[in-house]
């Protein structure tokens, strides 16, 4: 037994998993246990499956996956807070055969980009809006989103969200769903094996409808900030669980007529 | 040669159009022309003027606080513009609605109702065309073949049907322009 | 001969001229006094000539950011506006100057602060040529002054953006936005085919190279440090090939005027007035803002014996003056505002007032 050498197991044709290639070698930045290092490895495999790295244009945000682009090998575009869908419409526009993606959290797309979100939408843009939505400030340290619950605690609401003080948590999915640009509108979450399985059907059919030239689609993915939430990831998982998900109902919002 | 004219009136007389013609008229004739409008909200309403200038050589500034020559067709516009017109310039106005009429005593004042004139014709829609036949009679700074011209490509072509009749309020206006005041040379 | 001309807008023409000049796509809102730029295109229908994009947008905000994903992507974009929406594109034009990407933004000025008013001015000098949002950054800045202008500085516009990699702004104003005059177009350009889209833009990551990132981020104090002297060593070439200007009646004058767009052509009619009442004056006009015609503003100052700024604004341009001049001659400055728009007359008084006496 004493004999085995690493170099017997680590073989070709004992690969059971295998990190998608148009995710690169860099190590990610996010906390353990959070949802963006998920979704951008489905978003990469979706990109690997379909074979379209060479005509795929990723949009990052400002907030904690700014630097998406150390991460998942497509060209990519840094944009302005909230700005990412109005730099979408122009690369689409402008390079129609393209796949274009834009990764958004709460903050960038349901507040301070809440017109480039509804009007891009409205306009029925032939492109895939991937909205992270996990209730929280993360990069700038925990403040208050547009989505936090009501009552929850951030750094910016210490005794809690009062919506009668800081408004109510915006359903932006439900929202977009009720334009006539979006095409399919779906509401997922990463933080069990099954909902991954989910959500990469979900956004490879976001993916695959920019060939139909309908309009959006629009992937809202419910996650947890540990760090934000100031909880262990098992905690938060189970804080998600129980707090997000009930106002926040995974499943499909909008999906095309048969 | 530099001619300097402002025309004034109401929106929907014409007033940006005739000077439109005016200076295409300028371009065909080799000249160069320049055509500054009043804009804003005066331009969804109420009154319209336009500054146009003619000339043999390249034209310094577009916006003037004197005129050679004004072509005034409302009220507002003479007591606004009145004032306005250089010593031995020329004022033309259209008599419709005129309570107050000019008075100056150092300036060429005319007047041809191209008002009343137009609503004789088919169309009251000849009048501008009518009060720049009248200027030209006073003023041919550009030849008539040059006008056809610059209204041929002023117009856009679905209304080039209409050209004849816009010749025809321009010999019109030539015929009823009449001289009230002029300056005595001493 | 006549007939090549055609009577149009300011506006207008720099629409016309910018489908000429191969523009692959305008975003903008609409804005007194600049309005006509999109009703043109709107109208001209350049998607059907030459597949050029138009669209509305929901905001200056999202225009200006359309333009980044556009340039982004290698391509030929502008956008116009008028001074409220200039300033509200201010975040949008430092992501492009920071990210190195070529558009070029048409500012039809009106008077400020605030929602002023719609008539023409120039106080939006300052915004222009100084960077207008944060960081440290330049715009290189083309000033036309008549209709020709306007059509003649669209491809000159897009050519200097992709040269540095840089966003290029037109100032104009109100009144040759508004003004028509005769004007001469360039033939028709081809817009870029795919193949000659540059290299840096993301256009999709091939197998054959690294993936390409538009970003003006850069958390390593250090490589932020050598990217801002990147720039500057950007801006000083533009002082070294880039600077344009006219001079009229420089030869002998003993005053000069300096004044750019629509001040310039009433100061041009000033020098006429001043020669006739026996002032050698003559006119200095920059074209490009910025650079600044520093070396010749400064080298005429051994030759006058004062300067008088020119401006519709309080005085921005003369800043730049007095640091061309150095002191060595006296620079005054004068200006009308909120869109009054000096007299050639006037500007004569002043400079005999300022400098001359009587």
């Amino acid at each position: 037994m004493a004999d085995i050498d690493i170099k017997d197991i680590v073989k070709k044709e004992n690969i059971v998993y295998k990190k998608t290639s148009v995710l690169t070698d860099n190590v990610m930045h996010y906390c353990p246990g959070c949802g963006h290092s998920t979704t951008h490895r489905i978003i990469a495999e979706v990109i690997e499956e379909m074979g379209i790295q060479d005509k795929t244009i990723g949009i990052a945000p400002v907030g904690c996956s700014v630097f998406m682009y150390d991460y998942i090998d497509v060209d990519t575009q840094e944009a302005a807070h909230g700005r990412a869908p109005a730099l979408a419409t122009a690369i689409k526009r402008l390079l129609p055969d393209r796949f274009v993606f834009t990764y958004q959290g709460d903050g960038d797309l349901a507040a301070i980009g809440t017109a480039e979100t509804i009007h891009a939408c409205n306009r029925g843009e032939n492109i895939t809006m991937i909205f992270i939505n996990n209730g929280i400030y993360g990069m700038t340290g925990g403040q208050m989103a547009p989505t936090s619950l009501e009552g929850m605690h951030t750094s910016t609401t210490p005794y809690g969200r009062d919506p009668g003080l800081m408004g109510h948590p915006i359903k932006m999915t439900e929202l977009v769903a009720q334009l006539p640009g979006t095409y399919y509108v779906t509401r997922q979450a990463v933080h069990t094996p099954n909902l991954v399985r989910k959500t990469k059907k979900a956004i490879r059919k976001a993916f695959e409808y920019q060939k139909l030239n309908k309009g959006v689609s629009f992937v809202e993915v419910v996650s947890n900030c540990n760090s934000g939430w100031k909880m262990p990831p098992v905690q938060a998982v189970k804080w998600l669980d129980e707090n997000m998900l009930p106002f926040y109902p995974l499943g499909d919002i909008k999906v095309p007529e048969k | 040669m530099t001619e300097e004219i402002i025309i004034a009136g109401f929106g929907g007389q014409g007033v940006l159009s005739m000077g439109k013609i005016l200076c295409y008229s300028g371009v065909m004739q080799g000249k160069e022309v320049s055509w500054m409008p009043s804009y804003g909200p005066e331009m969804r309403g109420g009154t319209a003027n336009v500054t146009v200038i003619i000339s043999d050589e390249r034209i310094s500034s577009p916006i003037l606080n004197a005129y050679d020559s004004a072509i005034i067709l409302n009220q507002q516009s003479m007591d606004k513009f009145e004032k306005t017109v250089k010593p031995g310039g020329i004022l033309l106005y259209d008599g419709n609605g005129i309570s107050r009429h000019p008075t100056r005593t150092d300036i060429y004042i005319y007047r041809a109702d191209g008002a009343e004139e137009a609503a004789r014709m088919e169309t009251t829609r000849t009048f501008n065309m009518i009060m720049l036949g009248a200027f030209l009679k006073i003023k041919p700074i550009v030849e008539l073949d040059n006008v056809i011209k610059g209204l041929k490509k002023s117009l856009p072509e679905r209304y080039h049907h209409l050209l004849p009749l816009n010749e025809k309020a321009i010999h019109r206006g030539m015929e009823i322009v009449q001289d009230i005041h002029v300056v005595k040379k001493v | 001969m006549e007939e090549d001309f055609v009577l149009m807008k300011g506006n207008e023409a720099l629409a016309e001229a910018a489908i000429r000049a191969g523009a692959d796509g305008y975003f903008g809102y609409p804005i007194t006094p600049q309005s006509e730029v999109m009703e043109y295109l709107t109208a001209a229908k350049p998607w059907e000539r030459t597949g050029m994009v138009v669209l509305q947008a929901e905001s200056e905000v999202s225009a200006i950011n359309m333009l980044y994903g556009g340039a982004g992507a290698g391509k030929r974009v502008m956008t116009s506006s008028s001074s409220p929406g200039i300033s509200l594109m201010q975040e949008g034009i430092s992501y492009i100057a920071g990210a190195e990407l070529p558009v070029v933004v048409a500012n039809v000025v009106r008077g400020g602060p605030g929602l002023g008013t719609i008539q023409p001015s120039q106080s939006d000098y300052f915004q222009a040529t100084k960077g207008g949002g944060h960081g440290d950054y330049h715009l290189l800045v083309l000033a036309p002054s008549s209709v020709q202008e306007m059509a003649d500085f669209m491809p000159l516009a897009f050519d200097l953006a992709f040269k540095y990699r840089n966003p290029v702004m037109i100032l104009s104003d109100g009144a040759i936005g508004q003004m028509m005059e005769k004007v001469k177009f360039q033939p028709q350009r081809p817009r870029m085919k795919d193949e000659e889209l540059p290299g840096w833009a993301t256009t999709g990551k091939t197998p054959d190279r690294e993936r390409n990132i538009i970003t003006s981020l850069d958390l390593d104090p250090y490589r932020q440090e050598r990217f801002n002297r990147k720039l500057i060593e950007k801006y000083q070439k533009m002082k070294e090939e880039e600077v344009r200007f006219e001079t009229f009646q420089c030869e002998d004058a003993e005053y000069l005027f300096v004044a750019y767009g629509t001040s310039s052509r009433i100061c041009q009619k000033s020098v006429q007035l001043a020669r006739e009442k026996g002032i050698k004056a003559g006119l200095f006009r920059p074209i490009t803002l910025f650079p600044f015609p520093e070396k010749q503003v400064g080298a005429l100052a051994d030759q006058v014996k004062g300067m008088l700024s020119v401006e519709m604004s309080a005085g921005q341009m003369v800043e730049d003056v007095r640091l061309a001049t150095n002191g060595k001659v006296p620079v005054e400055h004068y200006g009308r505002m909120g869109g009054v728009i000096p007299t050639p007359d006037e500007i004569v008084e002043v400079l005999i007032q300022k400098f001359i006496g009587g």
